[in-house]
This record gives structure tokens, sequence and C-alpha cells, in this order.
């Protein structure tokens, strides 16, 4: 038998090397990212459109639709999370209600998003007849975002404390007011801090856009025109071959892109949180 | 606060409008379905774009069935299938753009230069597993197939493997490039593509297996999409088509 | 005086934003089960789920190999994403010296939220021929696949286990300590079981999102609709029978895939009611 003493010093040296190979794995995993794809990227790369299905050019016409494709999704999750959340810790009177919306909520997040696509792509799609369209794309990403929204929200929305409310409605201020004025601002950064991430989730999506967007490689122009995401260029790029190189460089955009919106999220969370 | 809400507002206004006066001026249709076609519809849509600036053609994946799909509800204005109609596909309107080789590659590096089409059938259906019972380096072959549905295998197996069922430990892989980058990174791997996808980065064994390239309407077209296909059957779309290594229709 | 008579409409707005969840979710279940359902009644659910030839153009639907390469996935990923996860929350939680985890936990949550494609990609040209390198065959495989989604999960346990081991009291430790327990008898004996029903979710959150990856998987796994014998067997999921046919898929094989669709979201249903319920559970002792 191993004393106590030498017992913590094993599990310490496991520990250890678990923390280290790990933090080395993600290390290793970035850096040949980076490495591989950096010198692939430039002006041209990121201000012109592909040609020869992007083995030659740059990636600007998807780096539009994924913008296009995120903004629909926003337009649609962004009031319906951020009211829900609203309603859910203002005015809901009944338990039950919450609770089932909170279930429902959680079975929505976690429904893997292939299923999101064929649903996608059965309703929008071919049901109302959007086609494989920015439409279709984004309101099936705003299906898969609504659950990460409408959480942080009203997580945001319960930190406010009660005196705010209490000393705008003392002051004649109606339920309305008080929640539009000071309820709101309030727990805004909380609130971004949401749809960031849920922006992340978005920009990331591969399989449910190619089902419900197609894979046009053309910059889409109208909300019922096909748009190719970055994510769903990466895929093409790399399952079919078409240029490793151009791949490489496309995941450090993409990556870039995520980083940045995650940096944000958090930069908001350290605000938020009371010293 | 409310500053910031309208500037949000009318920034997606603006950009809504943007959209509908976009929309007005082009008229765009899709075309969707098979990913042998795709590259060079690819090809050829752009060169029509040059020349007409009013037009738009989007270009799908997706495969052959959902080309006939697409071109059935309408959820595409054309469809491609890389093969021939199933019966209870017929009634759509059919446009025949080129015919097309399959051709069965393996790794350059195969020593391999010529197998008969008695051997691939039986590569294929499982019968031989080494690439030494064919005359190569002795080794198991990897077969690369493509995924059910797919026109390229429907030909394949229509036209090689006769009734025969793929070998069930074959690699699936979903589209024409995949397939063909799987091959040029494993040496010991055997698989079938578009003759017109072929490229240096793998060899072709035998390339004499011919099935069709398809376009399909929900009924005889009219306007842009008409001018289109009519476009496809000149001359210059006829040198592009045969630029490819495909056999355009005459 | 003009928003007295607003605000009952903004709230009746409100509530249907709230509602809107339920009603997606209930209109993805009715879709996708309106076209999956009569397939499965015709077919059979027992020889769908437990027949093992899957070749729908010689009308055989049997998702049996599909079923087992899932959950083989899945436990492979959570076998190496579990200890490996797990072993980083104790050792930041309770080791490492502040400095060091105020960088690497935001590091681990930039992580978390890589594209699942961009593992995969980097499966697909790393991994893969390393792999036939070493091993011989294809390279496509079930260990491929788990090492890739077991790296792909790790950051999520990572997280969600630290914040459950930070979330014991102080007063628990303290107490321990104080008897005169060292810092890893505290830690198997107090901290750990304290902290097990987070942990317990933080794996089960990883599994389902091993379960549902669909493109990674797709790109390195070579997608073989047969039972795997081996760690270096290909195989194929769920998620990528769904993705890898859809577009090609008409009539009763288009049925099969949205049946396919319905078995995998009961069998995420179920796990997700199961976290929930861990999670519950934890929370009211």
């Amino acid at each position: 038998m191993l004393t106590p003493k030498a017992k913590e010093r094993l599990a310490l040296i496991i520990l250890g090397s678990i923390a280290v190979l790990t933090v080395a794995i993600l290390a290793i995993t970035l850096g040949y990212l980076l490495a591989k794809g950096l010198p692939a990227i430039n002006w041209e790369f990121l201000s012109q459109a592909p040609r020869r299905m992007g083995r030659q050019g740059g990636i600007f016409p998807f780096i539009l639709s994924t913008f296009y494709l995120t903004g629909v999704a926003l337009f649609l999750a962004v009031p319906v999370g951020v009211g829900a959340a609203i309603y859910l810790t203002e005015y809901a009177k009944v338990r039950w209600l919450t609770t089932t919306v909170r279930f429902f909520t959680e079975i929505l997040a976690g429904i893997p998003s292939i299923v999101f696509g064929l649903f996608g792509f059965i309703f929008f799609v071919i049901t109302l007849g959007f086609g494989w369209s920015l439409l279709s794309g984004g309101l099936t990403l705003a299906l898969m975002i609504l659950p990460t929204i409408l959480r942080t929200a009203e997580e945001a929305i319960k930190t406010v404390p009660y005196s705010y409310r209490e000393g705008s409605l003392a002051l004649g201020a109606t339920q309305g007011q008080t929640i539009w004025k000071i309820v709101l601002p309030s727990a805004l950064p909380g609130i971004l801090t949401g749809i960031i991430l849920a922006v992340g989730r978005a920009v990331g999506e591969t399989a449910a856009v190619l089902l419900t967007a197609g894979s046009s490689v053309l910059p889409p122009l109208g909300l019922l025109d096909s748009a190719r995401s970055l994510s769903v260029h990466l895929y093409i790029l790399a399952v079919e071959g078409i240029s490793t190189e151009k791949a490489f460089a496309t995941a450090v955009v993409l990556i870039t892109l995520v980083l940045i919106l995650n940096f944000t999220a958090t930069k908001l969370v350290r605000r938020l949180t009371p010293q | 606060m409310r500053n910031f809400g309208l500037t949000c507002l009318a920034l997606v206004i603006i950009l809504g409008f943007g959209f509908l006066i976009a929309e007005a001026k082009v008229t765009t249709f899709t075309i969707a379905g098979s990913t042998s076609v795709q590259p060079i519809i690819e090809m050829l849509a752009q060169e029509y774009m040059a020349q007409h600036s009013q037009i738009r053609i989007n270009v799908q994946g997706g495969g052959s069935s959902a080309g006939v799909k697409a071109a059935a509800t309408g959820t595409a204005e054309i469809g491609m299938a890389s093969r021939q109609l199933h019966p209870e596909e017929k009634g759509l309107w059919e446009f025949t753009l080129a015919y097309d080789g399959i051709a069965v590659i393996v790794h350059p590096t195969n020593p391999i230069t010529n197998l008969t089409t008695e051997q691939i059938h039986d590569i294929f259906s499982g019968a031989i597993t080494d690439w030494s019972q064919v005359g190569g380096k002795p080794g198991p072959i990897n077969v690369i197939t493509r995924e059910e549905g797919s026109g390229t295998r429907a030909a394949f197996e229509e036209l090689v493997l006769k009734k025969k069922p793929i070998v069930a430990k074959a690699i699936v892989q979903g589209s024409t490039g995949a397939v063909k980058a799987t091959i040029a990174h494993d040496p010991s791997s055997i698989g079938y593509i578009s003759l017109a996808a072929a490229d240096q980065t793998i060899k072709i064994l035998k390339d004499d297996i011919k099935r069709p390239f398809l376009l399909l309407c929900t009924a005889r077209p009219t306007g842009a999409v008409a001018n289109f296909i009519e476009w496809l059957r000149t001359s210059e779309a006829m040198d592009i088509i045969t630029a490819e290594g495909l056999v355009p229709v005459k | 005086m003009k928003l007295k008579k607003v605000e009952p409409w903004i709230r009746t707005l409100l509530f249907l934003a709230a509602v809107f969840s339920i009603l997606a979710v209930v209109l993805i279940i009715v879709f996708v089960f309106k076209e999956g359902l009569p397939f499965l009644r015709k077919w059979g659910l027992t020889t769908f789920i437990f027949g093992e030839n899957w070749s729908p153009t010689r009308g055989n639907f049997g998702i049996f190999p599909m079923l087992l390469g899932s959950i083989y996935l899945t436990l492979g990923a959570i076998l190496i994403g579990l200890p490996l996860g797990v072993g980083c929350a104790i050792f930041f939680a309770e080791f490492a010296p502040a400095k060091i985890t105020s960088w690497v936990r935001p590091a681990v949550e930039v992580l978390a939220a890589i594209p699942s494609v961009i593992y995969g990609f980097l499966g697909l040209l790393v991994l893969v021929p390393w792999l036939r390198q070493l091993y011989g065959g294809t390279g496509f495989s079930l260990l491929a696949g788990s090492l890739v989604l077991g790296i792909m999960i790790l950051p999520t346990v990572m997280t969600v286990s630290e914040d459950a081991i930070r979330a014991v009291p102080l007063s628990y430790k303290e107490g321990s300590l104080a008897l005169g327990a060292t810092r890893w008898q505290t830690i198997s004996k107090i901290t750990l079981p304290a902290a097990q029903s987070g942990i317990v979710a933080s794996v089960v959150l990883g599994m389902g999102r091993a379960l549902g990856e669909t493109m990674a998987v797709i790109m390195i796994t070579g997608n073989v609709a047969q039972v795997p014998t081996s760690l270096l067997s290909p195989l194929r999921t769920l998620t990528g029978n769904i993705a890898l046919e859809m577009g090609y898929a008409a009539g009763q094989h288009q049925q099969a895939l949205f049946a396919t669709g319905v078995i995998l979201f009961i069998l995420i249903f179920v796990l997700t009611s199961l976290a929930n319920l861990v999670r519950w559970k934890g929370a009211t002792h």
C-alpha cells in the first residue's frame, strides 16, 4: 500500500501530465492550422470571388453569405429569444409554463444539427417553397440558436436586482416601462453575450446549412437566393479534395471569426460580473 | 440606447430594400443535382453569365436523385442527372447535355496499367481482394465506392457489375471529388469517377463505360431557361464540353 | 396614457415568443415524424432497427450497423474525452496556480467554439493518412473517429466538470483538511463525490455532442454500413447515413432516412432527459 503522501504525489503527477497533454493537443491543433493556413491568406483571398470551384481566387462571396445567413437567423431568434426570456422572468405567473418552456428549450438545444437540416429541408425548402436559400438556411439556424439566446437572456435578466424594479415601479412607471427602461439596459451585456455565442454556433454550422441553403458559389442577391457559408465551403474544399491550401486558409478565416466573437463575449461577461 | 436600436432598424430596412432592388433587375434560376454534371455546368454557366449580365445561374450539388426531385417539384428550374431516368421518374422534359465516361482509377504509383472488365467486376464484387491476384504488388485492395443513390454508382453497377452488389466493406465517399481525393492519397485503393473529373492526381485504368449527362425540367422550358439550354448546343458551348473530356451530342 | 393601452398587446406578443420554443419542437417532431413514421409502420420498427443490411436501391433498410456505429463512436469519444477532460478539470480547479488557470480556461473555452468541420478537416488530412501508414488499411476508422470526437468534446467535458468541482462549498474541503486528510484524499473522498452530478452532466453533454456530430464524422470514418469489428474498422453513424444519402434519396429511400432521423431524435431525447434528471437531482441535494 502506498502512503497517503505517496498517493498524493502520484495523483499530482498523473493529473499534471493529463493537463500538459491536453493543453499540448489543443495548442498543436491550433498551431498546425495557423502555420498551414496563414501563408495563403492575403487581400486577394479575402476580397475576390472563387474561380474554378474554389481552386483559385478567394472566398469573398462566402464571407458575405455567412454574414447574411447569420443576420437572417438573428433577425428572428433575437426578438423571439429575448422576448421569451422577458415573459418568463417578468410576466409568467404559473410555474408549469416556465418549466414546460424550459424543458422544450433543452430539447431544442439537444437536437442534432442534421435533424434541423432534415426539418429545414422538408419544411422551409419543400413545404413552404423557399427553395435552397438564405431564407431557408437563416430560419433553420434561427431555430438552432434560439435556446442559447433564450437561456442566457433569462439568466441575465434574473441577475438584475429586485430593488431596481421596485424603485422604478414606486416612481409610478408601468411594468412595461420598467422592463424597457430599467431591466433590459441592466441585462444588456448578458443578453449580448448570449447573442455572440449564438452567432459563433451559426457561423460554424455545416450540415444544416448545406441541406437548407444549398451551395451555390455566387454571392446571394436576395433572400431567396442560394448561399454557401464559409463552413460549407471548407467542407466542400476538403472533402472534394479541391485545394488543401485554400481549405487551410478558409479554416483560419473561420477560426479567426469565431475567436473574435468569443473574445468579445468573454470581455462582456467580465464587465458584467460584479467585482 | 434608443439611437442604437434605430440605427439597427434603419440598417435592416436599407439592406432589405437593397435585396428587393437587386432582385428586380436580374433573372435568376437554379440548376441542381448530380455532382458529376456540376463541374461542367458550373463552367458553362460562368461563361454564359459573363455574356449575359442580367442572368444569374445558381448551381447546386445534391446528387442525381435530388436533381430529378428538384426538377419535378420545381425546387430548381433545371435538374441534373448522370444516369438514365427510372421508369417512375419519366414524364420530365429531358435534355441530353453530353455523354460521359466512367473511369476506373487507382493511385498514380500503382504498377498496374490495365484491368479487364472481368477483373474490375471481381474486384468490386469482392471476389478479388488482393492486388497480387491481378498482377500487382501483394497487399489488400481498398475499394472506394459512392453512396446509394449516386448516379455514377447506379451507372457503374448497371454497366460493370450487372446485377451483383458492390462488396459491403467498400469505403463510401459522398461525391466524385471525395473519391478522387481518397484514391490520390491511398496507394492501395481503387475506385470509379466521372471521366470529366479525372486529372493527374490519379491514374486511369479504364474509361470506356459511357453514360448520359441529363438536364431535366418539369415541362419544355420557356424564357431565360430555354435561352440558356439553346445556348448549350452552340459551337461555343460544345468546345467547352469537349475540352472537359466529354462527348457532346450532335 | 397611450402606453397603458399598448402594454397588454406587448404582453401577448411576449407570451407568443415564450411558447415559440414549444411550437418549434412540435413542428420539428411533426414534420420529421410525418416523413419517417409511415415508413416505420410499413417496414416494421424491429426489422428497421435490427436489420443488418442497408442497401436502399435493392430495397433493404436495416440500420443496425449505423446504430452500433453511433454507439461505438460515442463511447470511443467518451473513453478519450472523459479521463482527459475530468483529469484536467481536477488539476486546474484544485492544483494549478490561479495564474495558469486564468490563461488556460479562456483558451479552452475558445476551443469549444471551433466549428466541428475544422476538426474533421484536420482528421482527414493528418490523422487518417497517419493511421493508414501505421496500421495499413484505409485509415478511415473507429479509432480515427474516436480520437477526433474525443478531442472535440474535451473542452465541453472539462469546463462543465471544472464548474461543478469549483461549486463544491469550501467548508467541505476545509473540514476534511482540518481532520488531517491530504489534498488528494480530500479530492477523491469529498470533492469528487460532491461534484458527481455535475461531472456526470458534463459527460452526458459530451455524449450528446458526439452522437449528434455529422460532418466531422463523414470525413473520417469511411461510411461503411457494416458493423465495426475492431478499432480499425470503418463505420457509418446514424447522422452520417442521413447527411450522405439525403441529397440522393427519393421515395422510400428518403423516408427511410427520415426514419433514421426519428431514431436519432429519440436517442438524443433520452440522453437530454437523462442529463436534466441528473442535474435536477444534483440541484435538490
